[in-house]
């Protein structure tokens, strides 16, 4: 897909030939995320759609009390020291960003009172700055004003890294000024296209400047209001016990007519995902859990009761396999999977390929991850109407076996293939999760038909996720030959993702295995196109340049995606919850409620 | 008895330290990070989480580690969590009143259950009520708590619709409507905890019961006229508690340390679902303070067992 087919189809969806949805799935499906796409329209001047969601309240209150079920409990309270979604949404309640990201990937103003765009003015033309005009009239729950001081020092607080702040990154590279008292202007140190990041979304909550002032930096962990909020949300703060329980009542002051519907809130945390499915769709004791990571027959199972529902919401999470392009076993200056090795057989592209042809994701999907794993051949799955010549994807071992034969691997003695001396063997490592045992069983047992042999390895996760230098069966390590596991792109611009596959991001023992490029793949057109698209400012020239890179690595093998993960919820029956899969699960909260 | 009490005491010091070596130490070994979650997400840098590891001093060797925090724990200073950055004690006591609450009662029900079955089991062994009360308490042992955890939930919460399996700490009622609120949601992990315990402990008072029995002393106190309770109460029930005190005495630190696997099905935010998600987390200040917390009291509760001896058998003296 080149840039002339990017703007004829914008050009479809002007002229309502192509309907938004259907373009922003196309776009997932080539790689890009959901934001990107409608930064697209936007750009080209193709007027936003109409929120689907109708919120039908005609008064504030009334609603009851919202009880939801987070089984990760939430540990505090402050959106910059938030460590998971737990902390981001339970955060989410009392603090709002200045605008969120919608489900298909639009902005839609919260604190802000319009979303800057190159038309009003408030993207400037060079990239170098963005201008945002704040709601007037918006008060924290003590009844102080909200204003653009506040979001200077939101800048100022999370970008010194005395105060560790987990949303540093989305706020040291950019300087923010005050222009009156309700505009701020961010400005870039280089043409940025995506500008979107601070003060938008899960890392862009804003904290009262009058309450957090005095700790900034080092007293960052002494200020009372982390552990009780003050915040411009519609519920404000009744109590907290972390690892347990948040709850809220009605902000009577929100800056949103009539929300929000519930009197009061409550976030229970701890226990387990299928007992909090059972307490939603079977007991009817809650109305909302989050994540439920489980077997989706028994989801089916407990849906049968009818006292809820199961809510599926795309995302950009994808479960993928690695193939190694170093030696996992050489050792090189003490360290295995060395960038200075090449991988004796996995940088043979027939093998790759023979790889990519025998992983039979549609029994993955339909054995074994059901609505929560959708086979894919690319990042994302794409609507079914979509078939693209470039993203496409088989199960044919008999192919397999053609191209390895054609390469010269021929089968030896033990039915294994050989060339040179080098036997077709590789250890297959993922973490230890009963749908990812049972997928790395399909693919062994394909493998072996094409003569492929696999040794299965399987790490507990809390070793395998984590950052211990020391050990070598982590997953940035990647002492083996090919392994599995579930990256998230839930941020709303592929070019942080998308930095996985450069040379300089590749994980060493010189960078304490903290490079993102965990394949060590090394492409230089690929580096080239990565840096290009930081600067290119035209947005659909930065999506035709996204695809060609997506293009590359699926060409490569460099990965093969196996399933998407959308995020899964838990409904109560009469709830009406607007969910989006590129923000907090709470990006609406103020719009959620009970239908009589 | 004081010096008894002073040595004690003494020997009890290089113990807990020897306790907190170890378990910094194993921590320090075991595998995993409290910031992992961040390693896993593209959006937060690198840099991030090496940052953090840094100024929560992880990268510091050992041995520092372990002076820090000893040194900060010998002045009171438990430390804060990693993970929610909440010093460590007001996490240990927001625990605190919900875990003595449900685990205490549920020592209490045992008790109830198992020293008038115990005691009476054994006056008649071998009769009907006595099969029937082993016959229980094997099965009530048998059973481990998750699996009876469960079977509660799916016959009282989702077959009846009886009971909530989801514990509140906090109910948002007041007076009677409070409290009756509060005994449905804590029937459950009560009687799961509590039901297990008191059949291991029915069996433990028969058996200390019947060892008493036949002595002679017991046989003269029946010849000389008593009145058969009076025997019974007085002269065995005394003795035999002996061994049954030290049980409940030393069981006494598990009614602070919480109930893990119960906590973690009803959801009850107690001190054992704040060690096991501690744990989870690789949150060391939280792991440390409960498990150090938690061996303190099995010390202080060793020595208390051994005072309550003297009490009940004044032959015992303290050198």
């Amino acid at each position: 897909m080149t840039e002339d087919d990017l703007r004829g189809m914008i050009e479809q969806v002007r002229r309502g030939k192509l309907t938004r949805r259907a373009f922003t799935g196309r776009m997932i499906a080539l790689g890009l995320t959901a934001p990107l796409a409608a930064q697209m329209l936007t750009y080209s001047g193709v007027a936003k759609a109409q929120e689907t969601f109708i919120y039908k309240p005609t008064k504030r209150g009334g609603g009851g009390a919202l009880k939801t079920l987070w089984w990760q409990a939430p540990t505090l309270l402050n959106p910059h020291f938030a460590v998971g979604t737990k902390d981001q949404d339970s955060s989410r309640v009392f603090y709002e960003p200045l605008a969120t990201w919608g489900p298909d990937g639009d902005l839609v103003p919260l604190l802000a009172a319009e979303i800057p765009s190159l038309d009003n003015g408030g993207v400037a033309k060079d990239g170098m700055s963005v201008t945002w005009k704040l709601k007037q009239g918006v008060a924290w729950h003590d009844g102080k004003p909200f204003t653009a001081d506040d979001c200077v020092f939101n800048w100022a607080y999370a970008s010194d890294p005395a105060t560790a702040a987990t949303t540093i990154g989305s706020y040291k590279d950019v300087k923010v000024a005050k222009v009156d008292d309700h505009t701020i202007r961010v400005d870039f140190p280089k043409p940025t296209p995506f500008w979107a990041d601070a003060f938008v979304g899960v890392n862009g909550m804003i904290i009262p400047k009058h309450l957090f002032e005095a700790y900034k930096g080092d007293k960052s962990r002494d200020a009372p209001a982390n552990l009780s909020p003050v915040g411009t949300g519609p519920y404000t703060f009744v109590a907290f016990k972390p690892g347990d329980l948040v709850q809220g009542k009605l902000n009577a002051n929100y800056h949103m007519p009539n929300r929000p519907y519930f009197d009061t809130i409550e976030v229970k945390g701890g226990g387990d995902a299928v007992s909090a499915a059972r307490a939603v769709l079977q007991t009817g004791e809650y109305d909302f859990a989050w994540n439920m990571q489980v077997e989706d027959e028994i989801l089916k199972r407990l849906e049968a009761s009818g006292k809820g529902h199961v809510a599926i919401v795309a995302s950009g999470n994808i479960e993928h396999i690695q193939l190694n392009n170093t030696d996992p076993n050489k050792e090189v200056d003490g360290e295995r999977s060395s960038i200075k090795t090449k991988h004796p057989f996995l940088t043979d592209p027939a093998v790759r390929n023979a790889l990519n042809l025998v992983v039979d994701k549609a029994s993955v999907h339909q054995y074994i991850y059901g609505r929560t794993g959708i086979d894919t051949a690319n990042f994302v799955n794409a609507p079914e109407k979509f078939v693209s010549h470039n993203t496409h994807y088989e199960f044919a071992v008999a192919k397999a076996i053609k191209l390895l034969d054609d390469a010269g691997w021929k089968p030896g003695a033990d039915g294994v293939r050989e060339k040179d001396g080098v036997k077709l063997h590789a250890v297959y490592q993922t973490s230890i999760n009963a749908p990812r045992q049972k997928t790395q069983e399909i693919v062994k047992q394909a493998c072996q038909k094409a003569g492929i042999s696999i040794e299965i390895k399987s790490v507990t996760a809390s070793v395998f996720f984590s950052s211990d230098v020391a050990n070598p069966d982590t997953y940035s390590h990647f002492y083996c030959d090919i392994q599995m596991y579930t990256t998230t792109m839930s941020q709303p611009d592929p070019g942080i993702f998308m930095r996985q596959f450069m040379t300089s991001e590749v994980a060493t023992r010189a960078n304490k295995w903290q490079g993102r490029n965990i394949t060590r793949w090394q492409n230089a057109d690929y580096d080239k196109l990565h840096d290009d698209s930081d600067h290119e400012l035209d947005p659909v020239k930065r999506a035709a340049m996204f695809i060609a890179m997506d293009d590359m690595v699926i060409k490569d093998v460099v990965v093969i995606p196996v399933v998407t993960r959308p995020s899964v919820s838990a409904v109560g029956a009469s709830m009406r919850v607007p969910l989006s899969g590129w923000d907090s699960n709470f990006y609406a909260l103020q719009d959620w409620y009970r239908d009589a | 008895m004081s010096r008894y009490l002073i040595r004690r005491i003494l020997i009890a010091v290089p113990s807990l330290l020897g306790i907190s070596l170890v378990l910094f130490a194993v921590l320090a070994l075991a595998p995993g990070d409290p910031f992992s979650e961040l390693a896993t997400n593209p959006a937060i840098p690198p840099s991030v989480q090496a940052a953090l590891r840094a100024k929560f001093g992880l990268d510091d060797p050992i041995a520092v580690r372990y002076l820090h925090w000893l040194t900060a724990m010998v002045h009171g200073d438990w430390g804060f969590s990693f993970v929610s950055r909440v010093n460590v004690d007001t996490l240990i006591l927001q625990r605190l009143p919900v875990t003595l609450a449900v685990i205490g009662a549920s020592q209490v029900l045992a008790l109830l259950v198992a020293l008038p079955v115990g005691v009476y089991a054994a006056t008649k062994p071998y009769s009907a009520f006595d099969q029937i009360a082993s016959t229980l308490a094997f099965i009530g042992f048998a059973l481990p708590t998750f699996f009876t955890g469960l079977v509660f939930i799916l016959i009282f919460s989702i077959q009846l619709n009886w009971l909530p399996f989801v514990f509140r700490s906090d109910l948002g009622s007041t007076g009677f409507a409070w409290l009756w609120e509060e005994i449905r949601q804590s029937i459950m992990p009560v009687l799961v905890l509590g039901l297990f315990q008191g059949a291991t402990w029915t069996r433990f008072v028969r058996s200390a019961m019947l060892d008493v029995i036949r002595l002679d002393y017991v046989t003269t106190a029946r010849s000389k006229g008593l009145p058969e309770s009076g025997v019974v109460l007085k002269h065995i029930v005394r003795n035999a508690l002996i061994p049954v005190v030290t049980l409940i005495a030393l069981q006494m630190p598990v009614v602070f340390g919480g109930a893990i696997i119960t906590e973690q099905i009803f959801r009850v935010p107690g001190i054992g679902s704040l060690l096991i998600s501690a744990i989870l987390a690789n949150d060391t200040p939280v792991i440390m303070a409960v498990t150090f917390v938690f061996a303190c009291l099995v010390i202080l509760f060793n020595l208390i067992a051994d005072l309550l001896y003297g009490w009940l058998d004044p032959r015992i003296s303290y050198r």
